[in-house]
């Protein structure tokens, strides 16, 4: 479990060093402040495999809560992230959900730099809405942690 | 706003629907759609209308009427591309470079027909963006590392567009220079960014199988950008590649 974790927080902490590398667009420079604070408490598994659909209402943020995001099926298998919010920051990121069997696990468990996990956790991956080019385990990963982002209203 | 995810033509789609409300219905018509483009263009189906034309059973007037509209397509792009994006090679008939993207921008036209302004549909990291992510902002797309995926190089930001990546993918996948008739092995991966993401998906593919020279002949594309990457590249010590 500790080295999903540790590739989730690799991830994430690759996207926060993007957005802290904001050289391209100054449009960039400024995540949006609470752009997503939908509930996808209404989450819907639709009847075939491999899907999923959550409709999201609104609702503000505060105090301590852990939100689980949408199972996202990879080509290796769901993934499935949890968030823990604090007053609207992301406090921690966990893999309940993964692929065991993917080989890119110790690739990018390589890759995790133990010292940004908080920092990287704390600002969250506001700022990116697609990835083009991603594994799709990797895109899973994305995929499930906006998705409990978008329902933890981080 | 609505979200789904959809496992389809040995990919992920996600289809993203920003406008207020309730999407499911529009959003569950997409998904039909990207069904049926599968069973009629999938070559991993025995039974689909491409496998039983490179087999001989069907002609292609016996095919569905879509399969003459992305041949059509094809050869537009094989013309616009001088010859490196090609549907026929071998003399087997595999527009399967096309396709999702072509699929992808039609589902996207699907939600704006159903009244949607802001979404995006992405299949496998292609990605055709209509609108704005929330009102006043951009939609923005990470492009991650051709070699090391978990790690996004670059932010594009826009409006109304589209991003196609083509590389040496994890199943392990090759694009032939069809000139050569050997695998490109120049480039690990090309993005293109346009307007059209059929167009851009075909282009992506050309730009691999011309290698380096490639970035040059996209600059004279109009409307389309494209960010070309050799193998090699490492992440830096900070964890985040530098496009070059």
């Amino acid at each position: 479990m500790r080295r999903v974790v540790l590739a989730i927080v690799s991830t994430v902490a690759s996207l926060v060093l993007l957005l802290s590398f904001k050289t391209h667009n100054p449009s960039v420079a400024t995540p949006p402040a609470a752009t997503s604070n939908a509930t996808g408490n209404t989450s819907t598994g639709s009847s075939s495999t491999g899907s999923s659909t959550s409709t999201g209402g609104s609702t503000g943020a505060s105090g301590t809560k852990t939100v689980t995001g949408d199972a996202v099926d990879t080509r290796y298998g769901p993934v499935q992230v949890q968030v823990t919010v604090t007053d609207g920051k992301v406090t921690n990121a966990t893999a309940v959900e993964y692929p065991v069997t993917d080989p890119r696990d110790a690739q990018i468990n390589a890759y995790a730099i133990p010292a940004l996990n908080q920092e990287a956790v704390q600002s969250g991956t506001a700022g990116i809405d697609m990835i083009s080019g991603a594994t799709y385990t990797s895109e899973g990963y994305i995929q499930s942690l906006q998705s409990a982002l978008n329902k933890a209203g981080a | 706003m609505t979200v789904h995810v959809e496992h389809c033509m040995g990919t992920v789609f996600t289809i993203d629907v920003r406008d207020p409300g309730d999407w499911s219905d529009a959003i569950a018509r997409v998904v039909a759609w990207l069904h049926r483009v599968d069973g009629i263009f999938s070559t991993y189906r025995a039974d689909s209308d491409i496998s039983r034309l490179r087999r001989g059973e069907i002609g292609l007037e016996d095919a569905d009427r879509l399969v003459a509209d992305v041949l059509a397509l094809c050869v537009t792009m094989q013309s616009k591309t001088d010859g490196y994006f090609t549907a026929l090679w071998d003399g087997a008939l595999d527009p399967t470079g096309l396709v999702k993207g072509w699929a992808i921008e039609a589902a996207s036209e699907m939600l704006r027909e159903a009244g949607s302004a802001n979404h995006a549909v992405n299949g496998g990291g292609d990605i055709q963006l209509a609108g704005e992510a929330t009102p006043g902002e951009p939609w923005r797309v990470g492009i991650s590392h051709p070699i090391d995926r978990t790690h996004v190089m670059r932010i594009v930001p826009g409006r109304d567009f589209a991003v196609a990546t083509s590389g040496r993918g994890e199943r392990g996948d090759h694009i032939v220079n069809p000139y050569t008739g050997r695998p490109a092995t120049d480039l690990s991966g090309v993005t293109v960014v346009g307007p059209s993401l059929t167009r851009a998906d075909a282009y992506a593919t050309a730009g691999l199988a011309m290698g380096p020279a490639g970035e040059r002949w996209l600059e004279n594309v109009p409307d389309y950008d494209g960010f070309f990457r050799a193998d090699g590249l490492a992440p830096s010590a900070t964890g985040v590649c530098r496009v070059e």
